[in-house]
């Protein structure tokens, strides 16, 4: 033992592990990570370089033409003629109210505010995966808020003054023509994907015709015929409202694309949950709406999301038959002399995309954060 | 049983459907029932069809449509607009979503015959012009060898355009874009080197320019464009209620009867002024299914022709229209009343 | 009979209507019937309200002159047939369409790859392209380039030019026309002839190297072929080719070819915006093919770019094309867009020819049948292109 402990008093045992060293400060911390995300090899050096001249040469200009050098008060053209080398603010500010309300008439506005309110009401809870009462709040979203929000919009009883759909404009319309398309595109969709996976082959075929032949064509060309052609389709002396027809053109176009998403949560939903729900002895729309539909919209919600989205878009076409959404109210307000200048044009756009961008880079994320949350489920 | 069938149900929806064409009235009834005037407009001709902030159409034309439903309703107010692009005018009409179309239209055979209008008279005698830059130094049409045109698509001004350039043997490059506001803007922004329209349109889109004064009108006017008040052909009795409600602007005019003394017109002596404003017993309106005060409504609702023409587009206006053709035939103008008799 | 079949067709108690036969039958009766009276009744109004206001019906306003001046790429007159302009207008939204997918795939391509990138700044700022695109209407990307970017050019007069030729102002893009002489064809035919010989060149090349394992440098070898026999043939005929130099004029540049603004803007707007979906489904394609194909191509010693184009693109193509399928058929339905510029495709001429002859149920029925021609031709198309690259298991 002391023979031992004689030899190996002559090694030094270090009775602490060592503290590992600092990484070379060419791996670490800021020069580290450019290295590595930016400077990786020659090649890399290069895209960087020319992604930094090209992020340049966006943002500069970009920020002098909308912060630096913009216009933010004036009371009309005078104020941003002088200065064309920067944005208009001011054009916006003056006309905000017309590009939310459009034309509907000033002592009524406070309809279009509880409009609003109403609708962030019934849709903040339903995106909430965890808020409570989901039947009420869907009975909440495809009837009583729809028909609620009509009356009070439309007027015309109990001291309400009507307002024609005629003065109807601007993001308020925006929200009216998309909200109505996503709350008919949704079960118009699932009866056409329904219709489309059925057994019966005539069933099969009209769905078939209607899903291909909307999916086919222009939304402008359906726009078209919802406005100038449906009253030509009618018998004499009936009809109606122009915003409801493009109403139906919207809702029939939005449902063709709607069904083909559903029909892909369908087609997912695993062969065995038909056989079971056939065996427990439900019948076809006992089984599809408790067994089959709660699982295929489950999965296809990110899909749900993304024609709402394009839907969303789409809305600013409407200007086809002159039904003046936001992007139309402000091209509109584009032509007024008393704010033309040559850089309005730019300001009401980059105001009109920034108000798109906000809308659809908001569904967009909530649509990626549900595509997460149904993921964890199937984690392997 | 499927070919039973098919037969019984098509043969049940077409009784059906005929059966509810046929209970449809004319449209003065429909007018009458439903208590206002559905008229086509512009969606934004300054003097002519234009809505401010508020939504409440003024102008010309929309004058026209107000003339009309004084007549019926002996209150000027009683019509709901619907504007429409020049693309979706005819169709409107056509499909019976408007009574009555007052939107600045051309009236040319084709739309007479095979569109199945009727135009009940020209309101406004108008001609195609051009609109250049000052700049360019242009003095005539035909000086613009090689410029870019800008033109609305679906008017006949694409027409005229093409006629004078071909008879001229002038080159052009037509820009031919859908929607008023955008071929404005595509001009402004010096698209192109010359926009035409019918020319009282000219004034009123030199108006909605960046720069007003840095742009003249030419003095050409190169097509005949007589606009009128339209109908569907099919309605005799509306056709003439609409086109005897524009007589009456006219003949009021021309006796001299105005918005502020028509009331003392009426002890007025001069048989001509009593038809028209149907004192004593006189009731031209009945025929026509209107009360006998129909023309004395419309001049006190709205004045009389040069009282609407000034308040909208002449030179009391921001668009300084002179009289010209459309002044009376009395001085020298092509308007001319029919005479209530 | 077996005993399960038994059991179904002999119970007694049970109604025939509860059959499943008999209830599918007349369910499909009664929705064929209802359509079938649906489509009666409304051709019966159409009919009764065509008449009843004496409007004209039939396609024969399609022979009648059209009397307006449209450019388009075909040459079209006033003195030409409204058919012939409505044809001019499908060759427009064809030919813009094809350019545009043209373009949108390579910039989706590119981008979906840099949205992968190790780069960090490459990687961010194509995702800030994709996220901005992707989240605003198209029609605004069409004003944005037409209003706000074509519109800020300067004036002819003031045009940026490259030499005489070239020139770029708010007109347009102006440069050389080329035109060909007659005995161009033999330049065509040699580049034709050319092609094949560098395709069997090629195959010769993969054949060998499967054998034998020596690489041959085939592209180069067939870029030699073509340019050398396509130069041969033209020099020998007599260089038939001359170019129409666009002349300044007073007010505008004429002659030569143009891209005009209506077309650039449409063209630029359809392109990048539907890149950026492109670049998505390019993206997730990618993703989809497991990274074990990456390392086993690293470790066989493949180049990154190699490993792209050889390994990881051909796998992704599978997942990639169903959806580029429907992105191509989104780009032919937003061409339609163009009306909001006033270039002169298929719904813009038909606008101009609905006016005079006021057929608006002709015209929507013809632009109708058009796009669904394009859709079912693309579709069809992008379908033999799927079944030839879809994964062949054993």
């Amino acid at each position: 033992m002391s023979d031992i402990q004689a030899e190996t008093d002559l090694f030094f045992v270090r009775q602490k592990v060592v503290e590992p060293m600092p990484p070379p400060t060419r791996s670490s911390g800021l020069i580290g990570w450019a290295r590595a995300n930016l400077f990786g090899s020659v090649f890399d050096t290069i895209l960087s370089i020319v992604g930094i001249t090209v992020a340049l040469l966006i943002i500069i200009p970009l920020v002098k033409w909308a912060l630096i050098d913009a216009t933010w008060v004036g009371d009309n053209r005078e104020a941003c003629a002088a200065n064309t080398a920067g944005a208009c603010w001011a054009f916006i500010h003056a006309n905000i109210g017309q590009f939310i309300y459009g034309r509907y008439p000033d002592p009524e506005r406070w309809r279009v505010n509880l409009f609003f309110l109403l609708l962030v009401a019934g849709i903040v809870p339903m995106a909430i995966p965890s808020a409570p009462f989901k039947q009420l709040n869907l009975l909440y979203i495809f009837i009583i808020f729809p028909v609620v929000s009509g009356l009070l919009l439309v007027g015309g009883f109990a001291g309400l003054p009507e307002v024609d759909t005629e003065v109807w404009g601007g993001l308020f319309l925006t929200l009216v023509v998309s909200y109505v398309g996503m709350a008919l595109s949704l079960p118009f969709g699932i009866l056409l994907a329904l219709g489309r996976r059925s057994e019966m082959p005539g069933v099969r075929a009209v769905c078939v015709a209607v899903i291909e032949v909307a999916r086919g064509v222009p939304l402008i060309t359906v726009l078209f015929m919802a406005s100038v052609m449906l009253p030509l389709f009618l018998p004499e002396g009936v009809n109606f409202d122009k915003l409801l027809r493009a109403l139906i053109g919207v809702s029939l176009f939005a449902s063709a694309y709607m069904a083909e998403v559903i029909r892909g949560g369908l087609q997912a939903v695993p062969k065995g949950q038909y056989e079971g729900a056939k065996a427990m002895g439900l019948n076809y729309w006992q089984m599809t709406r408790l067994i089959i539909l709660p699982q295929a919209i489950r999965i296809v919600i990110p899909g749900i999301v993304n024609t709402f989205i394009g839907l969303f878009k789409d809305t600013s076409l409407v200007y086809i038959i002159s039904i003046f959404e936001l992007l139309s109210t402000i091209r509109n307000s584009l032509a007024d002399p008393v704010w033309a200048t040559s850089t309005t044009p730019g300001t009401g756009l980059a105001f009109a995309a920034a108000v798109f961008w906000i809308f659809c880079f908001g569904m967009s994320q909530y649509s990626q954060y549900t595509e997460r949350r149904l993921n964890t489920g199937h984690k392997r | 049983m499927k070919i039973k069938f098919l037969p019984i149900v098509a043969g049940a929806v077409l009784a059906l459907a005929t059966a509810i064409s046929a209970a449809s009235a004319g449209t003065l009834d429909d007018v009458k029932a439903k208590g206002f005037v559905q008229c086509g407009v512009n969606t934004g001709l300054p003097g002519f069809g234009n809505p401010d902030s508020t939504g409440k159409y003024t102008g010309f034309d929309v004058d026209y449509c107000r003339a009309v439903s004084a007549a019926i309703f002996g209150d000027p107010d009683k019509v709901k607009y619907t504007p429409l692009d020049a693309t979706e005018r005819f169709t409107a009409l056509q499909s019976g979503e408007i009574d009555l179309l007052v939107r600045n239209t051309t009236w040319t055979e084709s739309r007479d015959v095979s569109l199945g209008f009727a135009f009940t008279g020209v309101n406004f005698y108008d001609g195609e012009g051009f609109l250049v830059r000052k700049s360019e130094n242009v003095a005539h049409v035909k000086d613009l060898d090689g410029a870019s045109i800008c033109v609305q698509g679906g008017t006949d001004t694409v027409t005229g355009l093409a006629d004078y350039f071909k008879q001229n043997n002038i080159k052009y490059n037509p820009v031919v874009i859908d929607k008023l506001p955008d071929v404005i803007a595509a001009y402004d922004s010096g698209r192109c080197d010359a926009f035409t329209t019918d020319s009282s349109a000219l004034y009123a889109t030199r108006l909605q320019l960046k720069n007003p004064d840095d742009h003249i009108v030419l003095p050409e006017i190169i097509s005949q464009e007589p606009l009128g008040p339209v109908v569907r052909a099919n309605d005799p009795v509306w056709f003439n209620v609409v086109k005897w409600s524009g007589m009456a602007l006219l003949d009021a005019e021309y006796l001299g009867v105005t918005q502020a003394n028509v009331d003392s017109m009426q002890e007025s002596t001069e048989p001509m002024v009593q038809r028209l404003l149907g004192v004593g017993n006189n009731d031209f309106g009945k025929s026509m299914g209107l009360s006998p005060k129909w023309a004395y409504n419309i001049i006190k609702g709205i004045g009389n022709y040069g009282e609407v023409f000034e308040r909208n587009v002449g030179m009391g206006s921001p668009l300084k229209i002179s009289r010209g053709l459309n002044a009376q035939w009395t001085k020298g103008g092509l308007q001319y009343g029919i005479p209530v008799m | 009979m077996s005993v399960a079949d038994a059991g179904r067709t002999s119970s007694p108690g049970v109604n025939w209507l509860y059959k499943p036969a008999v209830r599918q039958f007349v369910i499909q009766a009664a929705l064929v019937v209802a359509i079938l009276g649906l489509i009666a009744w409304l051709v019966h109004n159409t009919a009764v309200n065509l008449a009843d206001r004496h409007i004209a019906s039939g396609f024969g306003f399609l022979n009648q002159r059209s009397s307006f001046d449209i450019v388009t790429f075909l040459p079209l007159t006033a003195e030409d047939s409204y058919g012939r302009a409505i044809l001019a207008g499908l060759v427009d939204t064809i030919i813009v369409s094809v350019l545009a997918i043209i373009i949108a795939t390579i910039v989706g391509v590119l981008v979906g790859i840099a949205r992968l990138s190790s780069n960090w700044l490459i990687r961010a700022l194509s995702t800030v392209y994709v996220e901005t695109l992707r989240n605003i209407p198209p029609l605004l990307v069409i004003l944005f380039w037409y209003l706000a970017v074509i519109a800020a050019l300067p004036s002819p007069r003031d045009a940026i030019t490259l030499g005489s030729a070239i020139s770029l102002s708010n007109r347009g893009f102006y440069m050389p026309k080329p035109i060909f002489g007659a005995p161009f064809v033999w330049t065509v035919g040699a580049f034709a002839i050319s092609l094949v010989v560098a395709y069997f060149v090629k195959r010769w090349a993969s054949a060998r190297q499967m054998r034998t394992g020596t690489p041959f440098h085939s592209f180069w070898a067939g870029l030699a072929i073509v340019v050398a026999l396509t130069l041969i043939a033209f020099v020998a005929t007599g260089a038939p080719l001359s170019f129409e130099v666009p002349v300044k004029t007073r007010f505008n540049v004429n002659g030569g070819l143009t891209l005009s603004p209506e077309f650039t803007s449409l063209l630029l707007a359809l392109a990048l915006y539907t890149a950026s979906f492109i670049a998505e489904i390019v993206r997730a394609g990618i993703l989809a093919v497991s990274h074990g194909q990456t390392e086993a191509a690293r470790a066989l010693g493949l180049r990154h770019g190699t490993t792209l184009r050889l390994v990881i693109l051909p796998q992704a193509l599978r997942v990639i094309v169903p959806p580029l399928t429907s992105e191509y058929l989104n780009i032919i339905k937003n061409s339609s867009l163009a009306v909001a510029v006033g270039y002169a495709d298929l719904v813009a001429v038909g606008q101009s020819v609905l006016n005079p002859t006021g057929q608006a149920i002709e015209v929507v029925a013809i632009w109708m049948t058009f796009y669904l021609g394009l859709s079912i031709l693309t579709s069809v198309g992008m379908n033999i292109f799927n079944r030839r690259i879809a994964l062949t298991e054993r």
